[in-house]
């Protein structure tokens, strides 16, 4: 806890009247900046900023074992954590409950969303498949931190090149192949709530105020794809429907602008 | 209706039964009783078909760890846990991701409803255990936890209802089971809502859905939970009826 | 709505449940005020007395209130202090002028009252955050020496003193006892048939929802009292 009762008090009040304390309008997101490649060791990954919010994802590949349930397909594997360094809360240590529900919330949307062609990966169908494992890491929180890392892990797929596959099935690193599969791109969108009014992208201090999310994760035909209402809200059916509306648009026009170039290529496949 | 519409729509009615032999808004048989553990302060079991899940209430009691404590309002601590035979393949006994996750949402669920701020410095604890699971578990498990808490007096300010619906083989249908869910197009999407504001406290869903399915299946959960209500009234009152009926109010007051 | 002192048969309500419309009553214990209505928050019986509705809880642990007589245990002995369990999830403080002994100068006070000692004290405060004071000075209070303690589920307390006291009137008579019931849920029993006082207490807690059950309790310690050949029961009044 960071804030006195008066600060958080004061936030209730300026959103009330529809305003926010660093004059954004309710449902206005803060800047978004997606750096491509920032570990070349990785095959595929992203630092995405929102505001000060600052999270990076990797991607890296192995060959394991298919599920016995989808022996055709691959493997995907989504951890998460808050590192130490990104708030003062954040204890050093195995990821707490909002680091699963965060990696699971994130994992859904790719895996629901179909982001990635699974039987593309496919190498000896129920023995040899390609597993993709997207680990995230909060760096610096400052709210939102679902949609910054939706956002992180779909920049650093799209960013990821497949390593190369010897003959005897052995990984060879030292030539990246095809960029991976992609064939859609979910962005979760995170929605709190103060009274009637829908608040988009929070930062933290906000969200000391406003408990409660609603993730709203959609793909580029404006499908659902993934939801998550958690952190002890309550809506009414018809603020569960505006909700889903305004994260769909959000989602979309937030796609346009910073994946509007991998966008094209993903929509002609 | 002409009678070749009447026949029609009894084709189409037949056509449209589930795997199990249940109309799309149909519930599989379900019994609800409070009062199973009785070291407990308070507890309650939930059967959806193969589906059963027992909860059991702890609290309030002082807050353990120490530092843990709120000074403003009691600590909610749920926990949800899958026996390890309680499904096909064995689980490892222990929290895992996923039941983290939905101890998690359960909690958030229900603290929406518990009137923690009488017991500031307390916590209360829900254990949930899944003894057979046949889908559904968290939203069988979230309406047991809600009856466990009210049968140990923990004040709410409403109760809350759980139920899972979604689609599966082409058609929005009410409590999923595993064969369902396992069906090409399933999406299952679990829901809670509370019994006075109907206000939906848990909602997750995964799959591939149209804003206007989603809507039909938010129709159908909003509609179903009022039904869980009533039975999870009728629970209740079954066990405090009788307790009821003796006491004197002039008694104590 | 019911007259205010009626005691007829009482409705059970649950949470959420709404037991007025209208702005003319005011909220009671276990209930709250939900924009016009007045909604039950714990599962207990509606009580409606003068302008004030609540629901007497029929489960829960205790929560003290001020003027409550309990049964508590010393569990700590500070400087010019006691802590006192109270069978609550709150312990409550005596304080050194809390007892009706006059405490020499830089005494050590468990010479009055010592770790573990057990005392029938009245609630003189209880604040918001939950800090709960006890005072010695009162008539009834004291400590107990001797004896039992049984506990019976506090929510069940009435059912155990019964109407104007006939059930543990009644106890008492027939087992020749001493018992004080703290509104804690716990119940001290001295001489007498101890035991079977216990027993008929722990009898009241497992069938408090029958009917009848003053009768029923009264017979079970007759036929007891004749089993072990003990016609001397004392019939106090």
């Amino acid at each position: 806890m960071t804030s006195t009762k008066l600060t958080v008090e004061y936030i209730k009040n300026l959103l009330e009247m529809g305003r926010r304390l660093d004059g954004r309008s309710l449902n206005e997101f803060r800047e978004i900046k997606v750096k491509y490649g920032i570990s070349k060791k990785a095959e595929g990954s992203a630092e995405v900023c929102v505001g000060n919010t600052r999270v990076v994802a990797g991607v890296k590949m192995e060959i394991g074992e298919p599920y016995p349930d989808t022996p055709n397909k691959g493997v995907l594997v989504t951890t998460a954590e808050f590192l130490a360094m990104a708030a003062p809360e954040f204890e050093p240590g195995l990821p707490g409950e909002d680091a699963i529900e965060l990696a699971r919330v994130v994992d859904r949307g790719i895996r629901e969303g179909n982001a990635i062609d699974m039987e593309k990966l496919c190498i000896v169908e129920g023995e040899k498949v390609w597993v993709v494992f997207l680990d995230i890491f909060v760096l610096n929180h400052d709210g939102n931190l679902i949609d910054a890392a939706g956002m992180a892990t779909m920049a650093a797929l799209l960013d990821a090149r497949m390593p190369k596959l010897t003959e005897d099935y052995e990984v060879d690193r030292s030539e990246l192949t095809d960029p991976l599969p992609i064939r859609d791109i979910p962005i979760p969108i995170t929605v709190r709530k103060h009274n009637e009014h829908l608040i988009l992208d929070t930062t933290a201090l906000e969200e000391e105020v406003l408990k409660g999310k609603f993730t709203v994760t959609t793909k580029i035909n404006g499908n659902l794809c993934a939801m998550q209402l958690s952190d002890g809200m309550a809506m009414t059916k018809e603020e569960v429907l505006k909700a889903v509306r305004l994260a769909r648009d959000t989602s979309s026009r937030i796609r346009e602008n910073i994946f509007g170039d991998q966008l094209k290529r993903v929509k002609k496949q | 209706m002409s009678d070749k519409a009447s026949k029609d729509f009894h084709e189409n009615i037949k056509d449209h039964l589930r795997p199990d032999g249940r109309k799309p808004d149909d519930f599989r048989p379900i019994k609800i009783e409070v009062g199973v553990i009785k070291r407990a302060d308070g507890s309650a079991y939930v059967e959806f078909g193969k589906t059963r899940v027992v909860a059991a209430v702890y609290g309030p009691e002082p807050m353990h760890p120490r530092h843990l404590a709120d000074p403003e309002k009691a600590v909610l601590i749920c926990r949800y846990n899958m026996l390890p035979f309680s499904v096909e393949e064995r689980k490892k006994p222990g929290p895992d991701r996923r039941s983290i996750e939905i101890s998690k949402v359960v909690k958030d669920a229900l603290s929406t409803v518990v009137v923690l701020e009488e017991f500031p410095k307390c916590m209360i604890s829900v254990d949930m255990v899944v003894l057979e699971a046949d889908a559904g578990t968290r939203v069988a498990a979230l309406t047991a936890a809600s009856l466990a808490l009210a049968d140990a007096g923990i004040p709410m300010r409403e109760m809350i209802s759980a139920i899972a619906c979604g689609r599966a083989n082409g058609q929005i249908v009410v409590d999923l089971t595993k064969e369902e869910e396992d069906a090409e197009d399933a999406v299952d999407v679990p829901v809670a809502m509370s019994s006075l504001t109907k206000r939906i406290s848990l909602l997750q869903m995964d799959g591939d859905l149209t804003i206007e399915e989603f809507e039909a299946i938010l129709d159908k959960a909003s509609n179903s939970c009022v039904k869980i209500h009533a039975m999870q009234r009728d629970a209740l009152l079954k066990k405090y009826k009788k307790e009821g009926e003796e006491v004197d109010i002039d008694d104590e007051y | 709505m019911k007259d205010a002192d009626s005691s007829s048969k009482a409705e059970i309500v649950l949470p959420g449940d709404i037991l007025y419309r209208g702005k003319n009553m005011l909220p009671g214990r276990g209930t709250y005020r939900h924009g016009d209505e007045i909604i039950s928050k714990v599962v207990g019986l509606k009580a409606v007395k003068d302008r004030t509705i609540s629901v007497i809880p029929l489960a829960g642990a205790y929560i003290p209130k001020v003027g409550d007589y309990i049964i508590g245990e010393i569990v700590e002995v500070g400087l010019n202090y006691w802590l006192v369990d109270i069978n609550s999830p709150y312990q409550a403080a005596m304080l050194m002028f809390d007892i009706p002994e006059f405490v020499e100068k830089n005494a050590d006070i468990s010479r009055y009252y010592d770790f573990g000692d057990i005392i029938y004290a009245k609630i003189t405060n209880v604040t918001k955050t939950k800090y709960i004071n006890l005072t010695m000075k009162d008539s009834k209070c004291r400590k107990l020496v001797g004896g039992l303690i049984v506990h019976i589920t506090p929510s069940k307390v009435p059912r155990l003193i019964g109407k104007k006291g006939s059930m543990v009137s009644m106890i008492k008579n027939i087992t020749g006892s001493f018992i004080l019931v703290g509104q804690n849920g716990r119940v001290w029993i001295k001489g007498g048939h101890e035991t079977l006082a216990a027993e008929a207490i722990y009898m009241i807690d497992m069938y408090s929802h029958q009917k009848g059950l003053t009768e029923k309790v009264e017979e079970f310690l007759k036929k007891e009292l004749e089993k072990e050949g003990d016609g001397n029961v004392r019939q106090s009044k």
